[in-house]
Parts: C-alpha cells; structure tokens; sequence
C-alpha cells in the first residue's frame, strides 16, 4: 500500500480498483457476520417470545435480561469473550446476536399482542383450533411488525459489524480501522461509505418485504 | 331447539354469579332477543351457547345434541356468530372472510365461489368489494360481511350480540329491517343480544328479560310482553309509550277498519251530503271505482257536484302492513284526522283515532 496521487485528492480511485477483490471479500465478510447474528438472533427470539407469551410473569425478566445485554458497550463485551472463546467469528457472532435480542423479543410480542381482541374471538366464534388460530391469524397479523424488528436488527448490526475490525474482522469496518491507523482517507472513506450503502439497501429491502408481506395493511382509508 | 337448562357462570373471585341457574328454551326458527340492562348477564348467556364462555354448571343442549360432548371447534363451525366488533380478519379479503368456516369445513373451492357470490347478494353489497380488504369498507359495509360469513355454511342458528350497534342509526334502521326480512326468509333460529329495548321489540319474535345476575324476569312475544308486563322491573325496563310500542307492532290490519266518509266521483251532492252528515265531519273522500282520488271540504262542494271539484290529495297513505304507530302519526299529522289505507292503488279503507286507540287498550 502506498500513500501516492494527486496531491489534496480525498479519493485514490486507483486504489479503489487495484483492491476490488479485497472489498468484495469484506462486503461478504460483513454480511455474513450481519445475516448469521440476525438469524441467530431471530431463532433465539422466537422463543423467547413463546415463553414470554405463553407464561406472562417472564416477559419481564426477558426484556430485563436482554436489555442488560444490549446496554453492554459492544467494545467491553468483545474483550470480555476473548478469554472465553477468542478472538474470532465466534466472538463477533455471540455479541452482535445479543444486541439483536431485546429488539427483536420486543417486536414479536408487540406483533401477536396487537392482534385485535375482536379478531381472535371471531376465529374462534368461527371453529378456529387454537393452533390453527395461531398460524394463521396471529402469525400473519404480527409479521408486519416483525419483519420491522428484523429490519432494525439488520440495520444495527451493519453498524456494530465494523466494530469487529478490532478483532480483526470487520467486514467494511477493517478498511476504516485502518484508514485510520495509516491515515490513508481512501480506505476510510470507502469503509464508511459502503457501510451506509449497504444499511441502506438492507432497509429498503425489509420495508419492501414488509409490503409485499401485508398488502392488507396499505389500502387502510 | 336450544335447551339452556340451570346454567351457571361464576368468575373466580367474584361472590355472585354473572348468570345463575338461568333455563331458557328456543324453538327453531324463533327470533329470540335476549335485553336487560348491564350487568343482567345477556353477553354471558349468549357466550355460553357456543362455548367462547365456558358455564360452570348447567346443560346446554342444541338441536338435541348436547354442546359439551362436542368437541368446541366444531360445535361453533355450525353455529353462526356475529359480534359487535365485527372482528373481519385484516389481512383477508371480503371473499376470503365470508368463505372462512366452508373452509375450515372442507368444502372444494368451487362450492365456496358459487356460495360466496350469493351471499354477497343476499347481504346486498357489490360484488366488487369481494377482492377488496376490511380496512376497505364502511361500518355498515363491515357488520353486511359479517353477517355473510356467519351465515356462509348455513348454519342453522346464528347468535348475534349487538351486531348493530356500533353503526350510526340511519344505518341501523336499514340493518334492521333488511337482517329481519333476511331471517323470515332463510328461517334461521337467531339469538340476539341488545341493550336496546325498541331494538328488540323491533325484531324479536320473543324477548327474555333479564335481571341482574342472569335472573329471567320475563319471556314472551313482544306484544305480550308490552301489553302484560310480569313485573315492575319489566314494566320500568320497558319505560314510558307502552301503547306506542305496542302500536309499532301491530298492523294495520288488526284494527278494525271502516270505508268512511267517502263517495264516487259520479254521486249526487244529495248523497255528499248525506254521507258528511252521517259521519259528522266536513270533508269527503272521492273514489273512482276503487281508486282513492283524495278529498274535498264541505265549502268546495257549495252545491256542486262532488265530482266537479278538484280534490286534495291526503298527506299519508298506508298500506295495510303498515303499523298502528304509523296510522295514528297519520291521525294526528293530517287535516281529516283519519289514517287512509291504500294497497296497490286499491282503496281498503281509513282508520280514525277511536279505531286505533281501541287496538291499546285491547
């Protein structure tokens, strides 16, 4: 790597092209570690919210219980599991999954609480069973609000994903550390850019999905 | 027939019972409104007959098969409900809610389309609202659908509690009438909750009253209720215009009606005069054949001969399956204090406030 270029240009768009490869590999990198965490995450909240919805008394340790983890400064928590499991995937993994888990336990039980009283005494009314019940009222009238869970979830941990650069992971956060070790803005700049980029899109393409989810929920008067 | 025998609801920790040891009978095809003021447990009887509340004691038997040897699914997918709320499902379109329980019933998607497009006339909505959402249509349009779905099996008992009562009047009245026509004619045995005692007077061909804690004061056909009340709960509960809303009930046609002062077009002013005389009154309607053509005052004729003044046409006319209610309005609104009957063009007759007054007091 060598600092050159027109002197006082910002961008070295030859770097940028020399290293493609390299950007790309940290654009998987980083939704990877994004797509893993959310889905970890998500399966994890899923029950949770199960256990909170069918026994009332734990919705509040839960949401006590990840709301302590997601108040932990990320920077602490990744030091902290170093001497646990390392400094690696499975580091970064355990901790941003962990800060999607008060977000989404919250969403899911918001979602199936918001389904109104007067719709599920109709599906019963109607000979639902209480699991068809289930699957097929209370399920689809909560997606919409879960799917805006995951949608912050992702959007999150995008940001929280650069932290890892400190473990030598990153994803694009590995090019802003050490833009700024080297002072080389180039690195940084693309670092940062492309992360908002890709927040970006991964919010657009949750609202999109939350459309297309519930077509219902868009002809409201 | 429905059997409520001794049934009972008693929260836990609560003393008294929300319904205690009530035992009702409905016959098919009977209209019955359950009313009472709130707190008498109307809800919670209604709730019991397809389980959504489970009684702690009692039986409850419909069409002779007991409710609680049945699985509760399936007890309630033969039994039409319609709740106040409405309660569509959001994220369903019209066509999709009314075909719910042929559905969960299992009937093949071609007898579901042909059963949806009917009901969507029966309940007199468009057709084009079936692809559209809930969120979509008005009040009325909402409690129509509702109405269809709970009716979209063909169940033969539909409970209704306060189905119209979360609309604006005008639309209740219409709900009202179209739902009663609705029900005499698919002959569905119907129990309908209301607060609302005109509401089931209106549409009950039996009432029970109920009293604080489920207690039956009384349960009759309206009329009987209105003219013998059991008690003073009952009679306060019914409040004041008794003899009105008894009126509201009855047709025309149980009074007793007369021809009245009226002549043909082609008669002598001897015989106009004579006929005013008889009746005591001043004016005179004029016929053509059976045709009523309106009235004239006894100063028009002066000599004349009827059918050379041009006569008034009178307000109001009834049919003779108007109301009594109607025909003293007619009485007390119009100048020849008489209620004119009127079927099809054809004159039947006309009611005066003695005629009508007499159909109270019976």
């Amino acid at each position: 790597m060598t600092i050159h270029a027109q002197a006082g240009a910002l961008i070295d768009w030859s770097w940028i092209e020399q290293n493609a490869g390299q950007i790309w590999d940290r654009t998987i990198e980083h939704l990877t570690l994004t797509g893993i965490s959310v889905a970890l995450g998500l399966v994890i909240s899923v029950g949770l919210a199960i256990v909170a919805l069918r026994w009332r008394w734990s919705f509040s340790p839960i949401t006590w219980t990840t709301g302590f983890l997601y108040t932990i400064p990320s920077l602490a928590l990744f030091a902290f599991l170093v001497p646990l499991v390392g400094l690696n995937e499975v580091n970064a993994v355990i901790a941003l999954t962990s800060y999607t888990l008060l977000i989404l336990v919250r969403n899911i039980v918001a979602g199936i609480d918001g389904v109104p009283a007067a719709v599920l005494e109709a599906a019963d009314g109607m000979g639902y069973t209480r699991r068809a019940r289930f699957w097929r009222m209370e399920v689809p009238l909560a997606l919409p609000a879960i799917v805006a869970g995951v949608r912050i979830a992702s959007v999150t941990t995008v940001g929280l994903v650069t932290i890892t650069a400190i473990l030598g992971l990153g994803g694009y956060g590995f090019f802003i550390l050490r833009g700024l070790n080297t002072l080389f803005f180039t690195q940084m700049i693309v670092g940062v850019v492309l992360s908002v980029i890709l927040a970006t899109l991964l919010d657009f393409a949750f609202i999109l999905a939350e459309r297309t989810l519930s077509p219902w929920a868009r002809s409201s008067q | 027939m429905i059997k409520l025998e001794g049934i009972s609801k008693l929260y836990p920790g609560s003393p008294d019972p929300a319904v205690g040891n009530l035992s009702l009978e409905i016959e098919m095809g009977e209209f019955v409104t359950l009313v009472g003021p709130s707190g008498c447990g109307k809800t919670t009887t209604l709730k019991m007959i397809n389980r959504i509340i489970e009684p702690t004691a009692g039986s409850i038997e419909i069409n002779g098969i007991d409710a609680m040897s049945v699985p509760v699914h399936e007890l309630r997918r033969s039994i039409g409900y319609v709740i106040q709320q409405i309660g569509l499902f959001p994220h369903r379109t019209i066509a999709q809610n009314i075909a719910t329980v042929p559905q969960l019933v299992g009937w093949d998607q071609g007898r579901i389309d042909s059963r949806i497009a009917e009901l969507i006339e029966v309940v007199g909505l468009n057709p084009e609202m079936l692809t559209r959402y809930p969120s979509e249509l008005s009040g009325g349009q909402q409690q129509r659908v509702g109405v269809a779905r709970a009716l979209a099996a063909d169940p033969p008992v539909l409970l209704m509690d306060e189905p119209f009562g979360a609309v604006d009047p005008i639309v209740r009245g219409h709900l009202q009438q179209e739902f009663l026509e609705l029900q005499r004619k698919l002959g569905k045995t119907v129990v309908f909750v209301t607060h609302d005692i005109d509401e089931a007077i209106r549409l009950g061909t039996r009432i029970a009253i109920l009293n604080t804690g489920g207690v039956l004061e009384q349960y009759d056909a309206p009329a009987v209720i209105l003219s013998e009340p059991a008690n003073q709960f009952v009679a306060d509960f019914l409040g004041g215009e008794r003899g009105l809303k008894r009126l509201g009930l009855l047709p025309v046609s149980t009074a007793e009606i007369a021809r009245g002062p009226v002549v043909d077009r082609t008669a002598s002013t001897e015989e106009a005069r004579r006929t005013m005389q008889e009746h005591g009154v001043d004016w005179l309607g004029i016929l053509d054949g059976s045709r009523l053509l309106g009235w004239i005052d006894a100063n028009d004729l002066d000599g004349a001969q009827p059918g050379a003044v041009m006569p008034r046409p009178f307000a109001v006319s009834l049919r003779s399956d108007s109301s009594l209610r109607a025909a003293l309005d007619a009485v007390v609104t119009g100048r020849a204090r008489v209620a004119v009957i009127v079927d099809d063009g054809i004159y039947r007759g006309m009611l005066d406030l003695d005629a009508i007054a007499e159909e109270i007091t019976e």
